[in-house]
């Protein structure tokens, strides 16, 4: 989720935050991006700055304390957006005969549960392909599961962790997205369940980051599209993403945040559109008559926007020249519809492919200027919007390398929306 | 360089008011003195038709013979284009015209039909070139041309003043998609940036939506609307506010958000508006983006999609407000629906350079914004048969500042501003309305020998009536609504209808009464001491000032009792002089010269009024020059300077002086100003900030402007005022009157 232009760049806002937060340590993090050499510690103590996050004093004595401070299972964390949430879980794989025995019923539950299945109730998915394997967490290992569920069954889920008693493991939830706000008192009085609340772009960022760094095997997590402008030689390919900073890091969920980040802790909060994946989701339903993301996507893949959209070329004949504009260019998003006729002879599938090239195209257009205006060259896109949606990020591949004459980079991440919940995952594992 | 063709045949073509419905060869009628033409068609909207016409004005009594240059712009549908080329081929085609001017999208289309039709060759223009030119034009051109837009506020529109130095600016022009274009001199500018989603997106995505044809109508549906019925807010997805990024629960997280949901009807309306929502806060998201890159502050909004609808001024303001948090405002244009036919039209009279020229709106013949408000009757506005005009007057000179105003870039003539003062407003509207009779009376009385005058002046008072009313409803119609722009728009009208100089006589009859007194009246005062001489100059400046036929308190005397004169002003005024230029300034400027101060003496340069215009004050000066050695001598050794103001109102624009005159006030290095006449220092330039020592006077005409300046009828306003830092000096000086 996201929001319209606000810019946080301002450093009174972290007063109030600065004593929630700590950063972890980088020996815990296997793997972990090593910040610019010097540029945290060298801050002077107490000056303002304009991070997020000022200083990691406290994390050094941490790798001594893990096993003292490591939270009991199960480790969730979770993120509420405004369409779906999002939970990711680690299982165990570690557990010593003497735990197993330990382990209490309605824990070892939950675990078979969600590690035997693959869909909860109606809508609940858990999407095997991104599970990671083996890692090692707070000196455990185990997998690290997706879950993903429509934020309308929450009810559904508090109501199962309350039949599973969920609440008497004593666990802390840690929570992000709008959702761990707004539900909260739900938590408290559906599931006996008090939340843990976190900031979502503090857990995006830290997500991100970290799963980055523990990717080893396997697919690459970032990859970009090589020749995006050829469609027929357009291919992705994996991208290591090692001294990332900065960067414009593209949340693309129901609405648009975009982000910032120039090292760990320090980043700031550009702008935002509403024009998302909400958007897109809503006015394929109004137009199409369809009612999920995937028919959506489904439709759009069929169909052709330039039945709908007025291209350069439907005004001019041809390019417009004297401003390069090539006739291709779509001049006018469902400008084709403001006829009758026209309208009469258009699908569905035409429609819904519009609107994804609309939403898409304009999220491309306004990350192109913060770019410009922030002076970064490399883009990473993440969030629900992505999911299965190829069509969209080769847009955005295209439009990113067009428009800026193969100045900017459009970055993937397979794991595109499940770093807020990775973030809140690690805030339980490491808090501040 | 406008070859005249004779007085305009057909006055009653006139009578039209210039944004109702009415046969389109009536519109073209009016054009019949053509000389030029350039055409800009919309793709689907209106079409502008801009054309010069030379109209020669009836002008009985100055030596000179004033030809007005005027341009004619119509808007109108596109089922009148046959009608328009008709018209061109039976008036326009016969003259040496080979190639006609043409832009905008629909050029493309036409092309074909104008061609066959007038047997001439189409060049079509650069869309964005003739956008951009015609731009610069109205910028420049028209005062109150650009406005910011608060909906909540007491007046909805706010007006800039003209500021001579328009660029560096961002043009953001929202036609089915967005252009957004930098311009940074008169042909320098580049397309920066774009946008696909703009008007045509909210049309066609509403048209689907909403199964509403119409773009007025979607525009209809989306003010009744609620978008937070349709749109996901920040509150909807956090419960309230996102606190620590400071985003309030209104904001809208993600447009259409709540209706991702195939079991939920939506309202037309609530659609409607979250779709106009989206797109402008989308535009001015991006204009904002492309104004930080360049580094741009002043931002102007135009294209169909906003042509003067409140709706969506209102949401871009709204949007650029959030997205630069005020640091940008939203500027929009008057006449931004014209500015593709001005900017062909000049591109096809670049070979007579058009800025060697002035040019000013003529509110007789324009349509104001809004011209048919979308509250009083929505759906007329874009019904077929209106028409919207403009036409401006041409003035072979140059109109600058007067270099001695303080700060140009705040001067603000006016002094009471009508369309912020209601009170004022409706006093005003209600004064001019009152004295429309004897306006009239005055007009048919000037014009004995002509039959039709009687008619005609009825013709007068109904338009000008029209307009009054028209600006109680909409005082922002021509911009600020003032004093001067009521009077200024009077004289249009009277322009129109052949009046253009209704005091002509009476102020012949009177300068010749007031010749015979020269003498003796320059004889008197030089029998008084110094001291005493200098307050009977000033009186006798105030009492000709008396001599205004535009005040109504004068004029209900005045006309009374014919036998009412000089005698009876001096009187009541206590003392004695003579009929303002003649036995108020000139003994004024006499005392002057003699003192061997250099004067310049400013004067209209057209009629308005009973007030002097510099063709009249060249034949009178040298009248008295021949009774008056020292004005001779004054004259002769270029101590007197006649020049003309380049003002044609009986109030006074020093931001807009004819460009001779403000050379000489630089050559000459003139030290004192002195503005004379309730027009010109108290309607206009009361509270002017000059940089040199200046002097207002002027007789309070009206009690209802002497109550509101805390006087009585009759009072004087003597206002003698230092720059800031400079010490007081003695005068010694000349003095634009």
């Amino acid at each position: 989720m996201a929001f319209n232009g606000h810019q946080r760049d301002d450093d009174t806002v972290d007063e109030d935050e600065t004593p929630t937060k700590q950063p972890r340590s980088n020996k815990e993090m296997p793997g972990y991006f090593r910040s610019e050499p010097g540029s945290e510690a060298a801050a002077p103590a107490g000056r303002a700055t304009p991070d997020r996050r000022s200083s990691n004093a406290t994390a050094r004595h941490r790798s001594d304390s893990v096993k003292k401070t490591r939270p009991p299972f199960p480790w969730f964390g979770m993120d509420i957006g405004g369409t779906l949430v999002k939970l990711v879980y680690f299982e165990p794989k570690d557990i010593t005969a003497e735990e197993e025995q330990e382990e209490v019923e309605n824990l070892k539950s939950i675990r078979r549960y969600l590690t035997s299945n693959t869909a909860y109730g109606k809508t609940g998915i858990r999407d095997v392909h991104l599970q990671l394997q083996d890692l090692t967490l707070c000196g455990r290992t185990g997998n690290l599961h997706f879950i993903r569920f429509p934020t309308h069954d929450l009810p559904a889920f508090l109501q199962m962790g309350r039949n599973k008693h969920f609440s008497s493991l004593h666990t802390t939830l840690c929570a992000t997205g709008g959702g761990a706000y707004k539900f909260e008192s739900d938590f408290r009085t559906m599931a006996d369940l008090q939340l843990h609340k976190l900031d979502e772009l503090d857990c995006l960022i830290r997500g991100v980051l970290y799963i980055d760094s523990v990717v080893s095997s396997g697919p690459s997590e970032c990859y970009y599209f090589e020749n995006p402008t050829e469609p027929d030689r357009c291919v992705q390919k994996p991208y290591t993403l090692e001294n990332p900073y900065p960067l414009l890091l593209v949340n693309i969920g129901s609405g648009v945040s975009i982000l910032a980040v120039y090292s760990e802790n320090n980043y700031k909060r550009v702008t935002g559109t509403s024009l998302g994946g909400g958007t897109f989701l809503g006015l394929c339903c109004l137009l199409t008559g369809c009612s999920t993301f995937e028919e959506a996507l489904e439709m759009a893949s069929l169909g052709e926007s330039t039945r709908v959209d007025k291209l350069v070329r439907d005004i001019y004949g041809g390019d417009y020249e004297r401003f390069g504009l090539p006739g291709w260019a779509v001049a006018s998003s469902f400008g084709n519809m403001m006829s009758k006729e026209k309208r009469e002879s258009v699908s569905k599938e035409d429609l819904a492919r519009a609107t994804l090239v609309t939403i898409t195209n304009n999220i491309g257009s306004i990350t192109r200027m913060c770019a410009l205006n922030e002076n970064i060259e490399r883009v990473v896109f993440v969030g629900n919007f992505l999911r299965v949606n190829t069509l969209s990020m080769k847009l955005l591949a295209y439009a990113m390398d067009y428009w800026s004459k193969g100045q900017l980079k459009a970055l993937f991440l397979r794991h595109e929306g499940y770093f807020g919940a990775v973030g809140a995952l690690l805030e339980l594992l490491h808090p501040s | 360089m406008a070859e005249c063709s004779g007085i305009d045949s057909n006055p009653s073509s006139h009578t039209m008011d210039k944004s109702i419905t009415l046969p389109p060869d009536e519109i073209f009628r009016n054009l019949e003195n053509a000389k030029r033409f350039a055409i800009d068609i919309g793709t689907w909207e209106l079409k502008t038709f801009g054309i010069i016409a030379a109209s020669d004005k009836l002008y009985e009594i100055s030596v000179q013979e004033e030809v007005t240059a005027r341009l004619h712009f119509i808007k109108f549908e596109n089922a009148y284009i046959e009608t328009c080329l008709d018209f061109i081929k039976d008036h326009l085609v016969n003259t040496e015209t080979k190639v006609i001017k043409a832009t905008g999208g629909g050029a493309h289309k036409f092309k074909e039909l104008i061609e066959r039709k007038l047997g001439l060759k189409v060049d079509k223009e650069d869309e964005m070139t003739c956008l951009i030119k015609g731009c610069n034009f109205v910028l420049k051109n028209i005062p109150h041309e650009a406005f910011v837009y608060a909906k909540h506020a007491d007046s909805e529109f706010r007006f800039q003043t003209t500021n001579p130095d328009i660029f560096p600016y961002l043009l953001v022009n929202i036609g089915s998609g967005v252009s957004i274009v930098k311009v940074e001199a008169e042909d320098k500018f580049e397309r920066i940036g774009g946008s696909s989603i703009g008007g045509g997106t909210f049309w066609g995505l509403g048209a689907l939506l909403t199964k509403t044809k119409r773009f007025d109508e979607l525009l209809q549906l989306a003010s009744k609307g609620q978008h937070t019925n349709v749109d996901m807010l920040v509150k909807d997805i956090y419960g309230g506010s996102y606190g620590c990024l400071g985003l309030t629960g209104d904001l809208i997280a993600s447009s259409f958000g709540k209706s991702a949901t195939a079991d939920k009807e939506f309202s037309k309306e609530d659609m409607a508006k979250s779709l106009l929502h989206m797109i402008s806060n989308d535009i001015g998201q991006l204009a904002c983006l492309y104004a930080k890159l360049h580094n741009l502050s002043r931002v102007y909004f135009g294209g169909f999609f906003i042509r003067g609808h409140p709706v969506t001024m209102h949401t871009i303001t709204y949007s650029i407000n959030f997205f630069t948090k005020g640091e940008v405002q939203a500027l929009f244009l008057r006449h931004e629906g014209y500015l593709g036919a001005i900017g062909a039209f000049l591109k096809g009279a670049e070979e007579d350079n058009p800025n060697q020229y002035s040019w000013g709106e003529n509110y007789a013949g324009s349509s104001g914004l809004m011209s048919v408000s979308p509250d009083m009757n929505p759906m007329q506005r874009a019904r077929s048969g209106t028409f919207d005009m403009l036409e401006m007057d041409r003035l072979e000179r140059q109109l600058v500042n007067l270099p001695l105003l303080q700060d140009p870039s705040s001067y603000i003539p006016d002094t009471v501003d009508l369309t912020e003062d209601a009170l004022a407003r409706e006093y005003w509207l209600y004064c001019f309305e009152e004295a429309l009779d004897g306006v009239v009376k005055r007009a048919v009385a000037s014009q004995p020998d002509m039959l039709e005058a009687a008619l005609r002046a009825e013709k007068f008072r109904q338009k000008y009536r029209h307009k009054l009313q028209t600006l109680r409803h909409q005082p922002f119609a021509y911009g600020s609504l003032t004093v001067r722009s009521l009077l200024d728009t009077r004289e249009h009208c009277l322009n129109e209808f052949n009046f253009p100089d209704p005091y002509s006589k009476i102020k012949q009859r009177e300068n010749d009464v007031a010749l015979k007194y020269y003498q003796k009246a320059v004889k008197s005062l030089e029998e008084l001491s110094w001291e005493e001489r200098q307050f009977a100059l000033v009186r006798g400046v105030l009492a000709g000032n008396v001599f205004d036929w535009g005040a109504k308190a004068v004029s209900d005397v005045l006309e009374s009792d014919p036998e009412f004169g000089f005698e009876e002003a001096k009187r009541q005024l206590e003392d004695n002089s003579g009929v303002d230029i003649i036995l108020g300034v000139m003994p004024f400027v006499r005392e002057l010269l003699s003192r061997g101060t250099e004067v310049v003496l400013a004067s209209n340069s057209g009629p308005a009024l009973n007030d002097v215009t510099n063709g009249e004050l060249q034949i009178l000066t040298e009248r008295i020059a021949a009774m008056d050695p020292v004005i001779q001598a004054g004259l002769r050794d270029d101590r007197l300077m006649l020049v003309q103001s380049g003002s044609s109102s009986p109030c006074l624009d020093l931001s807009r002086l004819d460009k001779v005159l403000a050379m000489v006030v630089r050559e000459r290095q003139t030290d004192l100003v002195i503005i004379e006449g309730m027009g010109r220092a108290i309607h206009t330039n009361y509270y002017a900030m000059l940089s040199c020592e200046s002097l207002k006077m002027a007789v309070i005409k009206n009690s209802w402007l002497a109550d509101r300046l805390g006087g009585k009828l009759f009072s004087v306003v003597f206002k003698y005022e230092v720059p800031a830092g400079k010490p007081s000096q003695d005068c010694e000086t000349s003095t634009p009157s």
